[in-house]
């Protein structure tokens, strides 16, 4: 049988991605928008919905930034509702390991793969900022070092508890001390699926010794190749099968009947995303200064950076590069192109997307990174909600399904089972561990 | 009000998993794994929507006697899409737990319910609860409750964070928010400091119904000041009316209007056909337990008149503005009250009719104004 593509279904974030501004977008938070979203993505027998979250609203030059979709639902409360209106799909929700407490994390991961009958997933983040963490009893004094540390304890407490089966547990670390019983215990999945996101070298160490998936970024075929390569590597010396990780990019997509028509489709949302205003917020993220008074439709400032000026920005991920490198490479990008505006540069280099094309065309450039082993499959991340996968599911599943490459029914009722992920205690088989 | 629309009650319903006693699973046959289902959660709370009763408290604590619980608040989203009508108050404690967490989870429960969330904060009193935790130890009742309090009030000031009318999608200054109706908490209280805003917004009822129990002396404050709904546990009515009295002075001397407050009363309930046969489940019960189950309130073994009668007379003397039932036994002793006593209740014109719509306006409450509107961020 053909390697077969998984697809996650990423209810649209809270930035520019998301476009408001169009007259088809809904409401960001109605429990309606999530329905609608979960129902089509199961109707497209996807192997989960995926929620993200961040714990403090973004800041820009330190004010609340205000030209995102802002305001998100608790995960774990969605979560549960959605598993009243749906049967099958995996049910994913972006959980931090730094704000929140072993013993309350195994409870409600428990309580969702109960109440959706073995659908839980838990997308692993490890945020630890200062910033995040003034909105927490804790606050946000944990060393950026210590984040994976206190990430993989948290993953062996609350994994001890699930498997407690009756018996007491008694953990004691350098993050937490944890005594006591565990009631429910077993789980339908004996654990949820955890999906493991970042792809740094300490990330992709963890996600080789924990996690059932990783949700990584999306670049060239040859750039997935090296990175699904790399991981499969770190497994077997985890005692695991490369099956039991599964490697899953973070993808945008535009469709139109034609590929041409794509092309001009995917240009006009781009414009969407990037705003006057929000070209300026970019710029002055590189930047790391106040550059209002720049017209977007003129040409890049001749300032340099303010590279100490790191935290214009906060709540969200900064360039890791050198501001001056970046603000080098968009100044060359507008001169090779004849002298391209702010925003023009700003859309160039922000939002280009992951898939452009008719339904087919499409279909095919997924299914070509997925058997030539730059993933396993993709987490889509669509613009619009709640319609945004819509035609995803109406047009493109049915082409992924005449490749052969894609179940054309679900073929258990666990999200393991979508996912071809044993249960977690099953040992390997005598050819997986050759 | 007319004496008439006095006499009208609420009745609410305490969902335990198998019922209130320890052994109701077992006497009744139930799998464990039942429990844990959806299905089984979902079943109750609709026998107790479909007879028009207000309230669904689903209780919750890390370290139960009884049989396992779910996350409390997880079972009422689970339930919220499926069951329509009734109010959900699932118990999120507040020892252990962040308040900022709790804020947006209830704020949530209030959408996918489509404002028909409560909320029950609860402290955590043992040492087994603080070591599942590890963070401090067991603590006296009164510094639970000066920390409730601090949780109660970022929990509420969260929900007004965010004002009713703050997302604009401004297309032509390119702003999706207006950030002016976005506030700071800058909440530094004895227990924890919380900076704020939410990153939920504002929920449909502006304020989730907030339900207290106020049977310990240091929770009275604090219910005082916050609930809408205040539970307590009595042996008898006489001393549920000299509680409720109390209850009142204190929520006038924090400067609220008593009549705002519904007051309800525990009362434990078994029912069957004769005394006898319920009292002789009970030593079954008790038995299966190995030890006695004592009464945490007023209880009722007995016959559907006899819990309609108590609760008649409750109402009457102005011992209660309502009752939570705690069935003993899951679901059978639902079954009977919605099949039997609720109609008892309906014919004697207890309950109140027309309760459509959100579940603060169930319990005769408008929605709050925002604490921070006006205010400049």
């Amino acid at each position: 049988m053909k390697k077969q593509i998984h697809l996650g279904a990423h209810f649209p974030g809270v930035n520019n991605t998301t476009v408001w501004s169009d007259p088809r977008a809904g409401s960001q938070t109605d429990f309606a928008s999530f329905v609608h979203f979960t129902q089509n993505a199961e109707r497209g027998l996807m192997d989960f919905v995926f929620l993200a979250e961040g714990l403090r609203l973004r800041e820009h030059r330190g004010r609340i930034h205000d030209l995102d979709v802002v305001g998100r639902p608790d995960t774990f409360t969605v979560l549960n509702a959605l598993a009243a209106v749906t049967t099958r799909i995996g049910l994913a929700g972006t959980i931090n390991t730094t704000y929140n407490e072993p013993y309350e994390l195994a409870v409600q991961f428990a309580s969702l793969d109960h109440l959706s009958a073995g659908r839980a997933a838990w997308n692993m983040v490890t945020t630890s900022d200062a910033f995040t963490g003034e909105n927490f009893r804790r606050g946000g004094f944990l060393p950026r070092e210590q984040r994976y540390e206190r990430a993989a304890e948290v993953v062996a407490v609350t994994r001890a508890l699930w498997d407690a089966r009756g018996a007491e547990v008694e953990h004691h670390g350098p993050q937490f001390d944890v005594r006591g019983g565990f009631g429910l215990s077993p789980l339908p999945q004996g654990h949820p699926v955890l999906i493991q996101a970042g792809d740094s070298a300490q990330g992709r160490d963890f996600a080789a010794a924990t996690a059932d998936a990783i949700f990584t970024l999306h670049g060239t075929l040859e750039a997935g190749q090296a990175f699904y390569a790399d991981v499969k590597a770190r497994l077997p010396q985890h005692g695991r099968a490369p099956g039991d990780l599964k490697v899953l990019p973070g993808v945008t997509f535009v469709l139109a009947d034609t590929d041409e028509e794509a092309q001009d489709e995917a240009a006009r949302i781009r414009r969407q995303q990037v705003s006057p205003q929000t070209a300026i917020a970019f710029l002055e993220q590189v930047w790391g200064r106040e550059l209002s008074e720049y017209d977007p439709d003129g040409p890049l400032p001749d300032v340099d950076p303010d590279v100490d000026n790191v935290s214009i920005t906060r709540g969200r991920v900064r360039h890791a590069r050198d501001p001056r490198a970046v603000a080098q490479e968009w100044r060359d990008h507008a001169e090779a192109h004849g002298g391209l505006s702010i925003r023009e540069v700003v859309i160039e280099k922000t939002g280009r997307q992951s898939f452009i094309g008719s339904p087919r065309t499409v279909a095919a450039q997924m299914d070509e990174f997925v058997q030539r082993d730059a993933c396993d499959g993709f987490i889509l991340v669509p613009h619009l909600t709640p319609g945004g996968l819509d035609r995803f599911v109406a047009e493109v599943v049915p082409e992924l399904q005449d490749l052969g490459s894609y179940r054309t029914e679900y073929s258990g009722p666990t999200l393991r089972d979508h996912l071809g992920l044993r249960h977690p205690h099953a040992p390997l088989t005598r050819k997986e561990s050759a | 009000m007319s004496p008439f629309t006095e006499a009208r009650m609420h009745l609410a319903v305490e969902l335990t998993a198998a019922g209130r006693h320890p052994a109701a699973a077992r006497w009744a046959g139930l799998d464990p794994a039942t429990l844990l289902s959806a299905a089984h959660h979902a079943g109750l709370a609709r026998t107790a929507a479909r007879r028009g009763l207000d309230l669904a408290l689903i209780p919750h604590t890390f370290h139960p006697d009884g049989g396992p619980l779910l996350d409390a608040v997880s079972v009422a989203a689970r339930i919220a899409p499926v069951v329509a009508g009734i109010g959900l108050a699932p118990t999120a404690t507040v020892t252990h737990t962040e308040p900022f967490h709790v804020s947006k989870s209830i704020a949530t429960l209030d959408i996918v319910s489509a404002g028909r969330a409560g909320w029950e904060p609860a402290v955590s009193r043992t040492q087994a609860e603080a070591d599942l935790f590890g963070r401090k130890p067991a603590e006296p009742a009164d510094v639970l409750w000066r920390e409730a309090a601090e949780a109660i009030e970022v929990v509420v000031r969260l929900w007004d964070s965010w004002e009713d009318d703050a997302v604009i999608r401004d297309a032509a200054t390119g702003r999706y928010l207006d950030r002016d109706k976005l506030h700071y908490l800058d909440f530094q209280g004895e227990f924890f400091s919380v900076k704020g805003p939410s990153i939920t917004p504002r929920p449909p009822q502006g304020h989730p119904l907030v339900v207290l129990r106020a049977d310990e002396a240091a929770a009275l404050p604090v219910a005082a000041r916050w609930a809408d709904v205040v539970r307590i546990s009595a042996p008898d009515l006489p001393t549920a009316a000299e509680a409720r009295d109390r209850i009142r002075s204190a929520v006038a001397d924090a400067g609220r209007d008593p009549d705002l407050v519904t007051v309800l009363l525990d009362v434990e309930v078994h029912l069957a056909a004769e005394r006898d046969r319920a009292r002789r489940d009970l030593t079954e019960l008790d038995r299966l337990a190995g030890a006695e189950l004592p009464a945490s309130s007023v209880r009722v073994l007995g016959p559907p008149t006899d819990l309609a009668d108590l609760i008649g007379t409750a109402v009457r003397t102005r011992a209660a503005d309502g009752v939570t039932l705690l069935p003993l036994v899951l679901p059978a002793d639902l079954d009977v009250v919605a099949g039997q006593v609720v109609p008892l209740l309906a014919g004697r014109g207890l309950l109140r009719t027309g309760t459509a719509g959100s579940l603060r306006s169930r319990f005769g409450l408008r929605r709050p104004a925002n604490h921070f509107a006006g205010a400049t961020s």
